[in-house]
């Protein structure tokens, strides 16, 4: 019996992957046919269309559908029977554990873009004018590779109260210090979570970042230290405004990620102890509580949240593309 | 030609979409004959719990051909939560506890178990323990393979002495000893940290209110503001909290399974903890106690009126597909043969008293087997018996009150905001 359901799954997975892209081939030929037998004037026009509705149709059922039926799930009650109005956004904002929910979602989204880029920054600076920057920038990009759930499994022992199984606790008792409750103690343990998502995101940052820096000419900067400048001041003056553009993708990608986080907290602490975020809240109002009118609120003002940077990317975007 | 070929992979590739997903039994075969089919079964048991269990299945395999399939997963809830959206769940599970077995049963998803023989169980059961698994007045949704006796006070042999019957007696008993503190309490235990603490306040209330209180306390109609409510509370902060190793920060760190590593530690860190018969399971793994070191008493009655008084749970199993196979072992699960093979394997409490007690590997678990058959006023545990939204506040109220024991207002106007909100 095992072997028909292994069976069957490879039989799928190969049709999938050889399937789609035959598919897709498939309707492309399928459309080019069909234009072939209009006015060419006429193919120009609508052809653009038909190569991009299957994208588009995808993303309408997938990513439309559900944006539109969770606002208007948001507008009912628990089992999405009776119509209650605004009435979950009033909960939502006369709710104290949504408030505090808010407030670090707030600081999660302005502490981990800094931290992130400013160490992203510095590492990749320092390991440009290295021979060993492989080997430096592969370490800091592996913590990408591990889920979240296991990051926070990870630093959750590291930050255990027993000086003998967390290792923070540990040094600080070697140090003669005592052990602190880290994940428990306020305000603190929020910026500890945030810590965590740091050492996750970091890697991104230096990646990203160091090509960046490569596509500076050199030109540039030998021509600054000609002419006598200190390495802050080429770092000021040259680099960091040819960066800008960089550092902003990799701030907006850093801030999309400390709004929706929610597997550091989920596993670390559960939101206990002041920590809660929009995404866990989220998650016990559908899962633990069934309270699906709640849980589709809580969901549309997070997207309400990311829409600004959606613009702004949107925004960038169409510039570079003037650029060209 | 390409296009040919593309275009019949396409319709290959949605019909094996389409196909796929067929599972398990079809239903309507003889009872007997259930050599091929499988049961999915779902449930929170992992690691040496699951092992037990798959014992306890065994001999039910062999003899009808079937096989178990067994997920383990802590996150239970949002599993079936979603499987009722999606359709997809499994043959049996293992709720939580009966407040689940009601939303579940509300939600449509739970199939009536009218084929069991409800005579023979309920006279195979604790008192009350039939009554909790049935919704809706008398359909029977869910039935207890497990029981678990709480509120129990352990202690190390090497330590302590005396079985105290008054609070008075106990910590006399304790200053003559001269450990600096008397208990220990640990209620970290990931999504549901707390749920040592909300044991701790059912015990209390129970002896100190009696079980008509209890009772309305448990259905959402007592006030969480009431005296009663926060009589316990105070008692729980007063005379345990004040006591506690580690203080508030070891309390709401350290997981409730290792509770007892200051116990039997050496020297001693503390004395007592109070905490279910399963807790012996841990004390010998994680601290490596051997079962002649661990012992317990009944937490000293706090009221004259209400004496013998004690809280317990126990794991029910509901149904949610009907089909021969599942019921075939929802009734091998009951029988007392079934639940003896885990009683033998230690570590657990059978739900069926038909079980003979020297079955009952170590002495701990023999005692809460005597108990629950003999005992008076018996109560199964509150939180578990609450809507899912004020068990959440109970259990994380009881971790702001541990870490910061002057907040008992405002614990207890949260607790009773979610009260209210569940009741509307």
């Amino acid at each position: 019996m095992l072997a028909e359901l292994l069976n069957n799954r490879i039989l799928l997975g190969l049709i999938v992957v050889i399937g789609v892209p035959a598919a897709i081939c498939g309707y492309v030929m399928l459309v080019e046919r069909v234009l072939r037998g209009l006015r060419p004037r006429t193919a120009v026009k609508i052809r653009p269309w038909l190569w991009v509705l299957p994208a588009i149709a995808f993303l309408t059922v997938f990513l439309v559908y559900p944006t539109i039926a969770t606002i208007w799930r948001s507008l009912f009650d628990r089992r999405g029977e009776s119509f209650v109005g605004l009435e979950n956004y009033i909960w939502f904002f006369t709710n104290s554990e949504n408030l505090t929910a808010i407030r670090n979602n707030a600081l999660w989204a302005i502490v981990l873009p800094a931290l992130v880029v400013g160490l992203g920054l510095l590492i990749a600076v320092f390991a440009d004018r290295v021979k060993y920057e492989v080997a430096v920038r592969s370490i800091i990009f592996l913590p990408m590779a591990i889920s979240a759930v296991a990051a926070g499994v990870i630093w959750r022992l590291m930050y255990d109260f027993n000086p003998r199984v967390g290792t923070i606790n540990a040094a600080i008792t070697g140090l003669g210090g005592d052990a602190r409750p880290l994940l428990s103690e306020q305000p603190w343990n929020n910026l500890l979570l945030i810590v965590v998502g740091m050492w996750m995101m970091t890697g991104l940052a230096v990646v990203v970042l160091g090509s960046g820096l490569k596509s500076i000419p050199v030109e540039l900067l030998e021509a600054a230290r000609i002419d006598g400048a200190s390495e802050w001041r080429v770092f000021r003056s040259v680099i960091y405004p040819l960066l800008k553009p960089t550092i902003a993708v990799v701030m907006t990608t850093v801030l999309i990620f400390a709004l929706k986080t929610f597997d550091v907290v989920f596993v670390m602490t559960n939101g206990n102890f002041g920590t809660e975020v929009m995404a866990n809240l989220m998650y016990r109002q559908l899962f633990q509580f069934t309270q699906e009118g709640r849980a589709a609120t809580v969901a549309v003002l997070l997207f309400l949240a990311t829409v600004p940077l959606m613009a702004l990317q949107i925004r960038r975007f169409k510039q570079q593309e003037e650029m060209r | 030609m390409l296009a040919a070929t593309a275009g019949a992979t396409t319709v290959a590739m949605l019909a094996a979409a389409c196909g796929n997903g067929g599972n398990g039994a079809e239903p309507g075969s003889d009872d007997a004959d259930l050599a091929g089919q499988t049961v999915s079964v779902m449930a929170t048991w992992g690691g040496e719990e699951q092992d037990s269990f798959l014992a306890m299945v065994a001999p039910w395999e062999e003899r009808t051909g079937a096989t178990v399939e067994f997920t383990s997963t802590r996150d239970i809830t949002a599993q079936i939560t979603a499987g009722i959206a999606s359709g997809q769940l499994p043959d049996l599970a293992g709720p939580p506890g009966p407040a689940q077995v009601h939303e579940w049963f509300e939600a449509g998803a739970v199939q009536p178990l009218d084929f069991l023989d409800l005579e023979a169980y309920k006279a195979s059961t604790p008192g009350g323990f039939a009554e909790l698994g049935m919704v809706d007045g008398d359909t029977l949704a869910g039935v207890f393979i497990r029981a678990a006796v709480k509120g129990l006070t352990f202690y190390n042999t090497g330590v302590w002495e005396g079985e105290p019957t008054t609070l008075d007696d106990l910590n006399e008993i304790a200053a003559g000893i001269g450990v600096e503190h008397t208990w220990c309490v640990a209620m970290e235990s990931g999504a549901a940290s707390g749920w040592a603490g909300t044991d701790w306040i059912e015990n209390i209330l129970l002896r100190q209110s009696g079980p008509e209180v209890y009772d309305a306390w448990a259905a959402g109609e007592l006030e969480w503001t009431s005296p009663e409510v926060r009589e316990a509370f105070e008692f729980f902060r007063d005379e345990i909290l004040a006591d506690a190793y580690g203080g508030g920060n070891w309390v709401v760190n350290t997981n409730f399974g290792r509770v007892g590593g200051p116990i039997f530690a050496d020297p001693p860190g503390c004395l007592l903890a109070q905490q279910g018969s399963f807790i012996t399971d841990f004390f010998q793994n994680e601290e490596g106690a051997t079962t002649d070191e661990i012992s317990f008493f009944a937490f000293p009655d706090l009221n004259d009126e209400f004496t013998g008084a004690l809280t317990g749970g126990g794991d029910l199993i509901t149904m949610f597909n009907d089909t021969p196979a599942a019921r075939s072992l929802l009734e091998w699960l009951i029988s007392a043969e079934a639940q003896q093979i885990w009683v033998e394997r230690g570590g657990f409490l059978a739900a069926n008293t038909d079980i003979p007690l020297d079955a009952y590997p170590d002495e701990v678990n023999r005692r809460a087997a005597e108990i629950l058959n003999t005992v008076e006023i018996f109560r199964f545990d509150a939180s578990d018996m609450m809507p899912a939204g004020v068990q959440d506040a109970f259990h994380r109220g009881m971790v702001t009150f541990a870490q910061d024991p002057g907040s008992l207002d405002s614990v207890l106007d949260s607790i009773e905001a979610a009260r209210q909100d569940a009741a509307s």
